[in-house]
């Protein structure tokens, strides 16, 4: 299989001066990753559009959390650019940035003994100069994202003590107190039951209808991310295969090419989206 | 308070015993009955051993952060072995020349060291650089440096004189027997700088203590801040042991004592100093008194002491936590 094929849905950067167009918040344009010599992502365009959800899928290895890396600024791109808000996201200063946009990376890790309040202080940080460290603003937006969490019962509680649902609601809670309103999540479902998965999509869905944030989610569950996206962007080997809605995107063909992946799609009985039920040997 | 006290203890005991009261009077001015005693012997050895100690315990707190490692001091950055390296070169090889017995060496031997130590650690840092710092590798490398100036060091330590080489182990256990106001000032200048930019760093320390992608979602450019932060480090810790030695283990102790009694997710540096302070004022107590006339180098007593403060601190933290 190559990945030169003709894309079903064009990416929509063919419009930039219809009247009102979506805006992107996030654009990559001809963007290359690489670490050493090994290249991850190769040419790939995409846009993030203000104010949507937008679930990146692919299998293992295509390069989804690399680009996601990029698009959060954590890492330099080889060739290519990424913009944010229509600028060169890294000729913009570092703490400009955090003022704009929070990531939260696949595995955080925090010292240990650090409480679930202190973890969620340190999201003020780029709001914060070194000369005044602590306001009253910043006390108001951490109490504000552990309750939205949730968690305001645990925040004295150390981060390991917690389980692993409540541990990735708290990194949430971080990124949240860090009050930008456009947010990158790296597989924040990982290690989680289906339960405390649902749990946590339905937390960045709220956050997403009631304060018209923009979000970015890498997931592995494609069910899921028919039920949340509003936009699904599909990867295979650097390169993006399709990018659309979840009905445009998640069909047999389709899942065929990024996948390989034999499946039948019908309707998901309680949101009408598809849903993808994998055919695997048992069917033959 | 308990570095205070110790002061006022090490200022008071000793093979003339000066009574508190009389310390104090001879402190503030109104005595002078004991001048000598205090001011000219006492006095400058207890400064530096403060002074000293607060140095390496805060440059060991800066580090333990930015490394994520409990393990990670100074002494194995390179520091501590490039400042044994460059004074017992001159001590083996320099001794007749005056450097190390004749006038300059107040000045020679100190400024060797702290050419020493800035040394190796930039030798560290410079071979750990690939497009950035990665801590576990500094650490790697600067076990493998520190290696080499060791070896390095007890090959002059067997080719020097006898005399020299006796006088360069007693510097190497770290030390604070004659030691002069001309050894305290040059920490003094660089704790009253290196300190408070610390201090006003604290928050780029939070926020380098976790991984680099959260470091750098947060806003922070991570290598400047580590560089950065390991200069100060490094820093401090050749400005310490210029002064005072080596003396062992202050540099991982005290930040980790500081450590549980702040019960911080961090070494907070401005206790670990201060702990710092109190655990060499503290040893140097005991390496004077414990044996009567045979003064021991302080080096050896904070190793002891610190280490088990720290395994009492260690078990009965497990307790709590099976409780």
């Amino acid at each position: 299989m190559t990945t030169e094929q003709t894309h079903p849905s064009p990416l929509p950067d063919t419009a930039p001066a219809m009247a009102d167009a979506p805006r992107a918040r996030l654009r990559a344009r001809g963007l290359t990753l690489a670490y050493d010599e090994r290249t991850i992502v190769d040419g790939l365009d995409a846009d993030i559009v203000e104010g949507t959800v937008t679930c990146v899928i692919g299998p293992n290895g295509c390069g989804k959390s690399t680009m996601l890396r990029a698009l959060g600024r954590l890492m330099r791109p080889r060739a290519g650019v990424v913009e944010l808000d229509g600028r060169d996201i890294h000729r913009v200063p570092t703490r400009e940035v955090a003022q704009v946009l929070g990531v939260l990376p696949q595995q955080p890790t925090a010292p240990d003994g650090l409480t679930v309040a202190d973890l969620v202080a340190r999201g003020r940080h780029p709001s914060q100069k070194w000369y005044r460290q602590w306001s009253g603003d910043d006390h108001r937006a951490v109490s504000t994202a552990l309750e939205r969490t949730g968690l305001l019962e645990l925040a004295d509680t150390p981060l390991q003590e917690l389980s692993g649902g409540q541990r990735q609601r708290a990194w949430i809670s971080m990124v949240l107190a860090q009050g930008t309103d456009l947010l990158l999540l790296d597989e924040p479902t990982t290690f989680l039951d289906l339960v405390h998965q649902v749990d946590v999509l339905d937390l960045v869905r709220d956050l997403h209808r009631q304060g018209g944030r923009t979000i970015v989610m890498v997931l592995h569950d494609l069910n899921l991310a028919a039920r949340y996206a509003d936009t699904i962007i599909t990867m295979r080997d650097g390169r993006v295969v399709a990018s659309g809605t979840p009905a445009e995107v998640l069909t047999p063909a389709l899942l065929r090419e990024a996948f390989d992946l034999e499946a039948v799609v019908t309707e998901d009985p309680v949101s009408g989206g598809p849903l993808v039920v994998p055919v695997g040997r048992a069917g033959r | 308070m308990v570095v205070v006290a110790l002061t006022g203890l090490n200022l008071s005991v000793g093979d003339v015993f000066v009574a508190p009261g009389q310390v104090w009077a001879n402190v503030v001015g109104t005595s002078y009955d004991e001048y000598f005693t205090i001011w000219r012997v006492r006095m400058p050895r207890v400064v530096v051993g403060l002074l000293a100690g607060a140095a390496l315990a805060a440059a060991g707190a800066i580090t333990q952060a930015i490394m994520r490692n409990p393990l990670a001091s100074p002494d194995l950055l390179g520091v501590t072995h490039g400042a044994s390296a460059g004074v017992v070169a001159v001590m083996a090889f320099g001794g007749s020349y005056g450097i190390v017995s004749g006038p300059l060496a107040q000045i020679g031997v100190p400024a060797l060291a702290l050419i020493g130590g800035l040394a190796a650690g930039a030798l560290c840092y410079g071979l750990a650089w690939r497009g950035g710092v990665d801590g576990f590798r500094l650490l790697l490398v600067g076990v493998g440096v520190s290696t080499v100036l060791m070896n390095v060091t007890l090959w002059m330590l067997t080719l020097g004189e006898v005399n020299d080489s006796g006088r360069a182990m007693v510097w190497i256990a770290g030390s604070l027997s004659m030691r002069t106001w001309t050894h305290a000032l040059p920490v003094a200048v660089a704790l009253a700088v290196l300190l408070p930019l610390a201090l006003a760093g604290a928050r780029t320390l939070d926020a380098l203590s976790f991984d680099d992608d959260v470091t750098r979602g947060l806003g922070v450019r991570v290598e400047a801040a580590r560089t950065g932060m390991l200069a100060l480090a490094v820093l401090l810790a050749a400005f310490g042991t210029s002064a005072a030695g080596p003396i062992l283990f202050v540099s991982l102790a005290a930040p980790q004592i500081a450590l549980r009694l702040g019960r911080a997710a961090r070494p907070p540096v401005l206790l670990s100093a201060l702990v710092g302070a109190a655990l060499v004022a503290g040893a140097d107590l005991v390496a004077r008194n414990l044996f009567g006339t045979v003064q021991l180098p302080v080096g050896i007593v904070t190793g002891c002491l610190g280490a088990l403060y720290l395994v009492y601190l260690l078990v009965r933290g497990n307790r709590k936590v099976q409780a």
